[in-house]
């Protein structure tokens, strides 16, 4: 498990802009009554997007919010470590993947660029305070690999060098692009597509193709049939086999 | 080779519009209708007719898990949960339906509620995936607006959606953890029983399934179960997303159906092992918790659940992780090994303390700097991990150092033979503190 505690500077209040406490409230009701603690992870993310980190006045702020002991937000601060507990880069915090994967394809160059380019120590903000880095567990773009998030967009299929000119762009205030760095359409293969190349799979011809919408129909139909078969028995009538048959060819019909 | 006309997810690759138009255009909500009005118990047996096994990586049959839900309602509400907590290393899958194809998922979750007599839908999406879910979260309100979806809608079942997501803990993609997540919680995981279909979600009758036997349910019912059970070997049925990741030329993500060889799968979708065939040295088959395969066991490797236990190994959620001769497979394992420590919740002594110690058993032997007989000490510790826990958390950190010890003790061997003829006792850090 990761040990995390809360930064030891703090600040003094926290509140929500009037749009993110309209939003906060929404959130709530996705829940059932009663059950609104479910909205903590939301709402402490929220709270990280408008601060760029979650204190401790706002682990307060929404346990109030949400009627929830403290310990029980702190609990859930401390356990989600996509939570940052102290202030990081101002314009950025990389965050690079270096479980398996992304470390076979060189992630570890990656981090050493960091190390150099930005701060020695992961989670520390660089001198001019605007960007910061960590290393972090497997972030789901395995194909893309080695690749980093920086909240909210995933650059991927990353060298020393284009992760280089993320960094000098970043700096220098200038747009990044999101996703593959190399030509490549996201987790397709380089090169080109090597499946979904019919053309009929987007005409509108694959629209109703199902022999399981044919064998629903039947199983609908058979139930009627079913269903009239029991009402004519209740009713006392005789010889139900040869009359369901025109029952069904109906309930088919409909 | 699948055809394209047997694929499900036909814009795996985000090429088309994955809003509801292009849904729609690719045969996304066809007769969903006809579907639900022939009925639950009509639903239940074509699933369990189909095969489908569940595709978050234990394999159990999806149809059977949807029909352990109570049929009569006792009053307290039934909830589908769609564990979108993707966070395997190697797997990537769930991704792409999520931001490329995600109405698939919005018509399965209303299918699988109506078949489980569930009206609301959680869907947890792990925290990392925000533009995943942001997509998501947009194809569920195309649904609402269009009415195929919420109350009085077209399909004369009342279902609500709804979108969580996490922050980054590995261990809530256990399912038990992920409902305590979900209800705000650390993600730690209950105990089983009372299991989920009785008391999950705020104590009330719950499934959990991942979002590819979601997803997968309305092509399935569509097509129908003989369609889906056609494809593969038995009990072994049907299409599958694959990841290839690691040391192939061309990395990606493609459906293809299960059972196909291995070596057919990398060299038609993965562009071949970089630097050749003779340059494999070993593979992961399905995410880090699965045992590693070393190349001389990859030649008839068949892709499937059977095929990859014939190896002692386990097909997990295909997400194939392929290294070649210049990777430093201890340093691979103990990076796997160290991932584990970092997710583990903390809850079971075994697993809390074990991760730990298996990581800094297997970090030192990575350098070199290890005795021989710890090697046999640190299989032993494995197996006391194994099997002692609430969930499968502490099985899966075991596994890999199992498989490691199992196929490549000799390089294991070699490097600490190596550090003893030549330590570095500058670089040795005689205390390793205990966390």
């Amino acid at each position: 498990m990761s040990v995390r505690r809360l930064a030891s500077e703090q600040p003094a209040s926290f509140a929500f802009t009037p749009e993110n406490l309209t939003w906060a409230e929404k959130q709530v009701t996705k829940f059932p009554e009663g059950k609104q603690a479910s909205a903590v992870i939301s709402i402490l993310w929220r709270v990280q997007e408008q601060e760029g980190w979650v204190s401790e006045p706002s682990i307060r702020w929404v346990g109030e919010f949400l009627d929830m002991p403290y310990i029980r937000v702190l609990e859930v601060a401390t356990f989600y470590t996509m939570f940052l507990l102290a202030p990081v880069g101002r314009k950025a915090h990389i965050q690079v993947c270096g479980t398996t994967p992304c470390m076979i394809r060189g992630a570890g160059k990656l981090i050493e660029l960091c190390r150099e380019r930005i701060h020695a120590e992961p989670l520390h903000p660089s001198a001019d305070g605007m960007l910061s880095w960590e290393e972090v567990e497997c972030l789901g773009a395995c194909v893309n690999a080695p690749m980093a998030q920086i909240v909210p967009d995933t650059y991927e299929d990353l060298t020393v060098e284009t992760l280089g000119k993320l960094i000098d762009d970043l700096e220098a205030g200038r747009p990044i692009k999101p996703g593959p760095q190399i030509d490549r359409h996201h987790s397709a293969p380089v090169g080109g597509f090597r499946a979904l190349t019919t053309p009929e799979l987007y005409d509108g011809s694959m629209v109703g193709q199902g022999a399981g919408l044919q064998a629903a129909r039947e199983a609908i139909a058979a139930r009627a049939a079913a269903a009239e078969e029991a009402a004519r028995a209740a009713a006392g009538e005789s010889n139900q086999a040869k009359q369901a048959a025109p029952a069904a060819d109906a309930a088919k019909k409909e | 080779m699948l055809s394209d006309k047997d694929r499900i997810f036909t814009n795996i690759y985000g090429h088309h519009d994955w809003g509801l138009q292009g849904a729609l255009k690719r045969g996304s909500w066809d007769g969903t209708k006809t579907i639900l009005e022939a009925g639950r118990d009509w639903i239940v047996d074509q699933m369990k007719a189909s095969g489908l096994r569940g595709r978050g990586g234990a394999g159990f049959p999806t149809g059977l898990k949807w029909s352990f839900m109570p049929k009569q309602n006792d009053g307290r509400p039934h909830y589908l949960v769609v564990n979108a907590d993707e966070s395997e290393p190697g797997t990537c899958k769930d991704r792409e339906i999520l931001r490329h194809d995600p109405h698939h998922l919005v018509e399965g979750c209303l299918i699988a509620g109506f078949a489980m007599g569930a009206h609301a839908a959680y869907i947890y999406v792990r925290g990392e995936f925000i533009r995943e879910r942001e997509h998501l979260q947009a194809a569920i309100d195309q649904a609402y607006e269009a009415r195929l979806i919420g109350k009085n809608n077209v399909h004369g079942w009342d279902m609500d959606i709804y979108v969580a997501h996490g922050a980054g803990a590995y261990i809530c993609g256990e399912e038990t953890a992920l409902l305590e997540s979900l209800e705000g919680k650390k993600g730690q995981p209950r105990l089983k029983p009372p299991f989920p279909a009785n008391v999950g979600l705020y104590g009330c009758p719950t499934t959990v399934n991942n979002v590819e036997s979601i997803a997968v349910a309305p092509t399935i019912l569509r097509r129908g179960p003989s369609w889906f059970s056609s494809i593969g070997r038995p009990n072994n049925v049907g299409t599958k997303l694959f990841g290839i990741s690691g040391h192939v030329n061309t990395p990606c993500i493609v459906e293809e159906a299960m059972g196909i060889p291995f070596k057919e799968l990398i060299e038609k979708h993965g562009g071949g092992i970089r630097g050749g065939w003779d340059n494999l040295k070993a593979i992961i088959p399905g995410g880090a918790s699965c045992p590693i395969i070393p190349a001389e066991q990859c030649e008839d490797l068949i892709m499937d659940f059977d095929g990859t236990r014939a190896v002692k190994s386990s097909f997990g959620t295909a997400g194939v992780l392929v290294m070649d001769k210049s990777t430093d497979v201890i340093r691979a394992i103990a990076r796997i090994a160290y991932f584990f420590k970092h997710e583990s919740c903390g809850q079971c002594t075994p697993c809390r303390e074990g991760t730990g110690w298996m990581w800094r058993v297997i970090d030192r032997m990575a350098r070199g700097e290890a005795e021989k007989r710890e090697i046999d000490m640190l299989l032993q510790v494995t197996t006391q991990v194994e099997g002692h826990t609430i969930c499968a958390l502490g099985d899966a950190a075991a596994w890999p150092i199992q498989g490691l010890i199992r196929h490549f003790r000799h390089e294991i061997e070699e490097r600490i033979d190596l550090y003893s003829r030549n330590p570095r006792p500058l670089e040795r850090q005689m205390l390793e503190a205990a966390e």
